[in-house]
């Protein structure tokens, strides 16, 4: 019975994945023949006459500017842009990427130590409590992302540039919802467990640490996968309006004023890698630090 | 009982107190720009906010009456509002910098006309077709897959994982394709609320209790009588706060999707170009406008979740 287990798990949870993934990219492949094929007839099968439909079909998958391009399309591109190139190139991709990351990486930390710091002062104070943190929750439904060209400005005329403006606006995007989420971990222990630390006559710093803080990790990760995410978004968007010549976002915009198609695409494909990736090792420390409590 | 009311007492005094010295304070030259703040100013106006805040403090220390918890929220959102304005004014802050509270709503009001046009493109037409077909087509895709589970568990893990992707990066695509106008921008919008939508009404499907399924199967009810007796009121607490985050989700792809190109019209055109004009209160007054949409449509969802989903534990305990 247990030899057959994984085998049943995979047919379980890879299969039903790899046919959407296949389907998704069939169904691609077909919306290119659909929508690049007008442009293919008029800009390149046309000064070849007595073309056949296997001819329209191959020349929708290897266009120069599609308007949708094919998937191996972008793969090649992504492919080549790290391999033909060296890493400090700007037209190797992973530079841009890794510049991305940095500031989103920068603000992630920055915000959860703020998140969680704000959150320690509210459970710990009343008047924070019941005066500022309805405006952090209420923060939740406006548009924050908004403020950013305001913050570039504004760090831009007190002279920050570089990584800070756009740590700063991947910062404040993820501290909101760390700052939600550790309240109420932090006053998630039970009444019976707050008055047992009391009855051992320990100090609130030691019932924060023993208490208040493991009890709160729970609540903190989800919390800062929704942040990261955030974070990165953050990041983009700070490279659009700098005239940032590196990143992610930056690319994309170039890409679009360019008509860069492939380029637009390999760089949103790898941005979603990255927003996977990023992801994923905070699901890993997620992992260790919970095995750690023995959970 | 004698002690509580005496506090209410005396914080209606403090607050008295620290609004008339605010109103002193703010009634001084210094405070309308019309002199430099002398060091006298300056310790009022320190006296003063250090008032405010023991104000909020008393407040917000109170058990009754019920709303001192909200009016000590608003007290303290208004102490806020104060120091920027008499902070900026009194200390001649630049207004690239930060403009004060006052000049972004003349600028709200100078500006009407331009910003209630931003506002029909980005929110009337962007968002709204957005947000509305994508939640649709989220909802109507998971409800067809409902009977499909091979569909369900290969599409569930690739919808989650959407969440962590930056969908809104999809904005240059959709503006090469259907162009600068709110078209584009709706198309972004559809893509970041038909995943979360998909990912709420398959876990609101399965949210109906094994023995209400169990009893509509002894009354031996269809398949369709069984999803639309039970199965969809049980999810429809799922699909209204799927509804909630694609509100915000929404109002945000539609404002960065203009930052990649718009016309000369709509919220994120205005945010972006002014910004980069330094016009700053009318960038301030843009986010003012789409702060307050976010926050009227929130409140709107709130209370359709209370009309739809008035028996859910998670509403009634409200």
């Amino acid at each position: 019975m247990k030899a057959d287990r994984p085998s049943s798990t995979l047919m379980q949870r890879a299969l039903p994945v790899a046919t959407v993934i296949a389907v998704t990219v069939v169904v691609w492949y077909l919306l290119c023949i659909a929508l690049n094929s007008q442009g293919a007839i008029e800009r390149v099968l046309s000064n070849r006459p007595g073309w056949t439909p296997a001819d329209l079909v191959a020349t929708t998958w290897s266009m120069e500017r599609p308007v949708l391009p094919a998937p191996h399309q972008v793969a090649l591109d992504l492919w080549s842009s790290i391999v033909d190139w060296p890493l400090d190139s700007p037209r190797n991709l992973l530079l841009h990427a890794a510049v991305t990351a940095q500031s989103t990486l920068v603000g992630f930390v920055f915000g959860t130590l703020f998140g969680v710091l704000l959150a320690a002062a509210i459970v710990h104070s009343r008047t924070l409590d019941r005066a500022l943190l309805p405006w952090i929750v209420a923060s939740q439904t406006v548009p924050v992302l908004a403020i950013a060209p305001i913050v570039l400005v504004i760090l831009g005329t007190l002279g920050f540039s570089g990584v800070a403006p756009k740590a700063a606006i991947a910062m404040y995007l993820c501290f909101f919802p760390v700052t939600v989420a550790m309240v109420q971990g932090l006053r998630s222990p039970q009444r019976i467990e707050t008055e047992l630390m009391h009855t051992y006559a320990a100090t609130r710093l030691q019932s924060f640490w023993m208490l208040r803080m493991p009890a709160a990790l729970p609540y903190l990760f989800p919390s800062l996968r929704v942040a990261i995410a955030a974070g990165l978004v953050g990041a983009m968007v700070a490279e659009l309006p700098t005239g940032a010549q590196a990143g992610l976002g930056a690319r994309l915009l170039t890409g679009s004023y360019y008509g860069n198609t492939v380029g637009i695409w390999s760089a949103l494909v790898l941005s979603a890698l990255l927003g996977l990736g990023l992801t994923a090792a905070v699901a890993l420390v997620e992992r260790l630090a919970l095995r750690r409590q023995g959970r | 009982m004698n002690a509580r009311t005496a506090g209410v007492g005396q914080s209606a005094f403090t607050v008295a107190l620290a609004l008339l010295a605010g109103a002193g304070v703010a009634l001084l030259p210094a405070s309308r720009g019309a002199e430099p703040p002398t060091l006298l100013f300056c310790a009022a106006l320190i006296a003063t906010l250090l008032l405010g805040a023991w104000s909020v403090q008393r407040v917000a220390a109170l058990e009754r009456p019920r709303w001192a918890g909200s009016f000590s929220a608003v007290l303290f959102g208004l102490w806020v509002l104060y120091t920027w304005q008499v902070g900026v004014v009194a200390f001649d802050v630049p207004r690239v910098l930060l403009p004060a509270p006052l000049a972004i709503v003349d600028s709200l009001f100078d500006h009407a006309a331009m910003l209630s046009r931003d506002f029909v493109q980005t929110v009337l037409k962007s968002v709204l077709v957005g947000w509305a077909l994508g939640s649709a087509l989220g909802f109507a895709v998971g409800v067809a897959i409902d009977r499909l589970p091979f569909l369900q568990r290969g599409l569930l893990p690739v919808a989650s994982l959407t969440s962590t992707v930056p969908l809104v990066a999809v904005a240059p695509i959709m503006v090469m394709w259907f162009g600068f106008e709110w078209p584009s921008k709706a198309a972004v919008v559809v893509l970041m609320t038909f995943f979360p939508m998909l990912v709420a009404t398959l876990a609101g499907l399965q949210a109906a209790g094994r023995l209400e399924r169990e009893l509509m199967y002894s009354y031996a009810a269809s398949y369709a009588r069984t999803l639309l007796d039970l199965r969809l009121p049980c999810a429809v607490p799922f699909i209204v706060s799927a509804l909630k985050v694609n509100a915000t989700l929404a109002l945000i792809g539609a404002i960065v999707a203009e930052f990649f190109g718009s016309p000369t019209v709509g919220l994120g055109f205005r945010i972006s170009t002014e910004a980069a004009k330094m016009n700053m209160a009318l960038v301030w007054s843009a986010i003012v406008v789409a702060s307050v949409t976010g926050s009227v449509a929130y409140a709107l969802l709130v209370r359709l979740e209370r009309r739809w989903a008035f028996w859910h534990p998670s509403v009634r305990s409200r």
